[in-house]
């Protein structure tokens, strides 16, 4: 399908927008979240906790805004996909709570076995959440038994087929990678220290997956390379997500900890950005019947909306991007534990 | 069981939990611009020391409300896949621009007025609060838009059939401005007034009572005494709007919430009683004969339209409302008559001594928390059978593909993390109201500990 510039594409690039942005900034506190039982000693892990505490709920606004705006601009896409996947978007709720629950309550009570469950429980949620996740952007790559009326019969076993794993940990590890640089900028002295080799681990780790996951990717689903075949200046995307990855090293080495938290950011944004342009115009993929796919097309609401919707974003996006930047601002520099921390 | 019910289970269960956060927070927010607004003002320590406890108390709800929030914002897709092909276009853009306009402001800011004492000048931290509790309100706005286009919908056609057959808008702003939004989103701000400022006095109440940060207590209790008289005033204009309103677009819903059986007689105004569907009688029942009747048409004997003139299969259950709009007036004047007495006793000096009167206070929090509840319900189920009221039978709203026993597992899960959760609010709200405000001493202790938690980092430990 010839790629056209129109309501139903913009709607699709801010969609991806907005999740780019969820997993850019959300990203970051699971990785953290995920890393948090690699340090050791209270304060280390206080610290840990701190370094995403002001803006963490912050950054789940992103995934609630996401859901929201594809409920709007793509119904048919959020009903199938919300209701196809029932179990696995419960469970997901279900850490996103506990994993809130676990960063309120962890600091409340000095006794460390308390604490220690806490971490655990706030660790082990991290983990989850960027899995489950994960599958789920897995799955839509491979396709769902989606019927005629829109209708997807899938348990959570189904869900969790090989490919649809390999995407989860390729997510969990990405977002290690994310989580550990963005520590290492808000952290000094020996944590520091410590948290640098992390980086390096995470960043083999994170080639590893890739590298698996675009090959199974090739492999199984040839179609996701299809438009990279017709427009081959695409390629640059994957060109800017090696050159990113590679240039993080680079930047920690340097002591530009910014840079190489900027690398990372725009690897993650390249990455989404190859699923997006392999998965266009689809947006869920039927494995029954090809005429059953839903698309920006026959997925979304009325032209008006969509229109009605783009001004609303148009009023609305300059000033969440300036204020976001400008709470960031305040906020940049090394963690301090205050009577406000968690 | 079957799915209709355990999703309706869910859905009511969840929205229930959820609605104890946003309206202390709508409250809450409006309450820190009047504290911050005066330590500007007057520089006094007092409203400074409030400001700061209020603060926390707010990041506490706006945490919680989050966490329960997204779940509301699944459920739709999740329980109601139909439904939300059916509504998407018209209630999709109201959901977008409460992500864009209230979400992002509201979390945004919060983090300066929670964490960013230290770092912002007191004007950029006033601004700040402002923006929050601007944000907390534009977020009731937009979902009390989507809820009334539910409740009388406006500006829009039906395109498709069966189960294809989705509303599209015609016209955005008669979608925004349907015949209920906005009587029902000033009584909704009402009613969330409320509840930040019984909880602030409910507070102040027992300080006093403890003989603890007395100065702190009475001033803070002024403050929420004035709001919640002139919030529960405007809650019973508004609750007097949304009547009249209901009459005209939704009289099924207002026959069942006055038990009004017959078309062709005058309706009564209850103060309680127990309908009886099967005699079509109100037994028990003590109230103004006519008065409905004079409440809308300034006549004691004009007819009402009633629940004969509706299809029996497209009738709300008229007990359970009757039941939920009476105990929820009744709460409103409750708070009305305290609000009226607390300020008296205040102008005559003798507030702070009634012990009674102070009591009465520390539980008085519970009534617009109730009140809130049971105007919802009264809402909803007043609705049904329809979820979009005539044009789309709940039952029909469903997602086909969810099966009960995943409903029931979910259900099951969410019962239990919510009741986790509800614990651990009310374990970290009276930590914080045992701990109570922090005066300029603690802070000078503060920051003390910082400066050694930073030499400890320094020199690695």
């Amino acid at each position: 399908m010839p790629f056209q510039f129109d309501l139903n594409t913009i709607w699709f690039l801010l969609i991806g927008v907005l999740f780019t942005g969820y997993a850019i900034l959300d990203g970051f506190d699971l990785g953290v979240g995920a890393l948090h039982l690699f340090s050791k000693g209270d304060t280390d892990r206080r610290i840990l906790i701190n370094s995403i505490g002001p803006v963490w709920d912050g950054n789940e606004v992103w995934l609630v805004t996401g859901g929201g705006a594809l409920f709007a601009a793509f119904p048919n896409v959020y009903a199938s996909a919300f209701s196809g996947f029932y179990s696995a978007f419960m469970l997901l709720l279900a850490v996103l709570i506990f994993r809130a629950v676990a960063i309120e309550f962890r600091s409340k009570h000095p006794s460390a076995i308390w604490r220690r469950n806490w971490d655990i429980a706030f660790s082990i949620a991290s983990i989850v959440i960027a899995l489950l996740m994960g599958v789920s952007l897995g799955n839509l790559i491979n396709g769902v038994p989606l019927e005629t009326d829109g209708d997807i019969y899938m348990s959570l076993l189904d869900m969790l087929n090989p490919y649809a794993l390999l995407a989860g940990v390729t997510t969990l590890s990405l977002f290690i990678m994310h989580g550990s640089i963005y520590l290492v900028m808000k952290t000094e002295g020996a944590l520091q220290e410590q948290v640098r080799g992390w980086v390096n681990n995470s960043i083999i780790f994170f080639v590893v997956c890739y590298a698996s996951i675009t090959m199974a990717t090739l492999v199984y689903f040839p179609s996701m390379a299809e438009p990279f075949k017709q427009h081959p200046w695409l390629f640059s995307l994957a060109l800017l997500n090696m050159l990113s990855v590679a240039n993080i090293p680079r930047m920690i080495h340097l002591k530009k900890e910014f840079f190489a938290f900027l690398s990372s950011c725009s690897s993650i944004a390249a990455l989404l950005a190859l699923f997006a342009i392999g998965m266009y115009p689809n947006m869920i993929i039927s494995t029954i019947n090809t005429l059953n796919n839903i698309t920006v097309y026959n997925g979304s609401s009325s032209q008006q909306t969509l229109k009605t919707m783009l001004i609303i974003a148009c009023i609305g996006v300059p000033f969440v991007l300036t204020y976001t930047i400008v709470i960031y601002r305040i906020f940049r520099g090394k963690v301090k534990i205050d009577k406000m921390s968690y | 069981m079957d799915t209709e019910l355990l999703a309706r289970v869910q859905f009511a269960f969840t929205i229930a939990f959820h609605y104890i956060y946003p309206p202390l927070s709508i409250g809450l927010g409006v309450l820190l611009v009047i504290m911050e607004g005066l330590y500007l003002k007057t520089k006094n320590k007092l409203y400074e020391e409030m400001t700061r406890f209020w603060i926390k108390v707010f990041a506490l709800t706006f945490a919680l409300g989050v966490a329960t929030g997204i779940v509301m914002e699944f459920e739709f897709g999740t329980n109601w896949a139909t439904y939300s092909r059916f509504v998407g276009d018209v209630f999709g853009s109201a959901l977008a621009a409460e992500g864009i306009f209230a979400f992002f402001l509201e979390s945004g800011f919060l983090a300066i007025l929670v964490f960013g004492w230290h770092r912002v000048s007191p004007k950029m931290h006033f601004f700040s609060t402002c923006m929050v509790s601007l944000g907390s309100m534009l977020s009731a706005v937009w979902i009390v838009v989507a809820n009334s286009w539910q409740q009388t919908p406006a500006g829009y056609h039906i395109v498709g059939e069966g189960i294809k057959a989705r509303a599209e808008i015609i016209d955005f702003w008669a979608m925004v401005f349907n015949p209920s939004s906005v009587d029902r989103l000033s009584h909704t701000l009402s009613g969330a007034w409320l509840a930040g400022a019984f909880l602030v006095l409910s507070v102040n109440a027992y300080y006093l009572l403890k003989g603890k940060h007395i100065e702190f207590a009475k001033a803070g209790m002024k403050i929420a005494l004035f709001f919640a008289l002139f919030a529960s005033l405007f809650q019973l204009f508004t609750g007097h709007r949304s009547a009249d309103g209901i009459s005209k677009n939704q009289p099924a819903k207002l026959a069942a919430m006055e038990a009004h059986f017959d078309s062709s007689a005058a309706a009564d105004l209850y103060l309680f009683g127990v309908p009886d569907v099967d005699t079509k009688k109100v037994k028990f029942g003590i109230g103004i004969p006519g008065g409905l009747s004079f409440m809308l048409y300034q006549n004691f004997s004009t007819p009402v339209k009633g629940l004969d003139a509706f299809p029996k299969n497209e009738l709300p259950p008229v007990n359970f409302v009757f039941q939920t709009y009476h105990a929820m007036v009744a709460l409103g004047m409750a708070m009305i008559g305290i609000a009226v007495l607390g300020v008296f006793l205040l102008l005559r000096k003798r507030l702070f001594e009634q012990i009674w009167f102070l009591r009465l206070l520390v539980v008085t929090v519970l009534f617009p928390q109730a009140a809130n509840q049971l105007g919802w319900f009264t809402a909803e189920v007043g609705r049904q059978p329809w979820i979009v009221y005539g044009l789309l039978k709940t039952s029909d709203g469903l997602s086909k593909t969810v099966q009960a026993n995943q409903i029931l597992f979910s259900l099951i899960m969410f019962t239990a993390i919510y009741a986790l959760l509800f614990v651990l609010f009310l374990f970290l709200l009276d930590q914080k109201i045992k701990h109570g405000p922090d005066t300029h001493e603690d802070e000078v202790a503060e920051y003390h500990t910082q400066i050694s938690i930073i030499d400890d980092l320094k020199e690695g430990k």
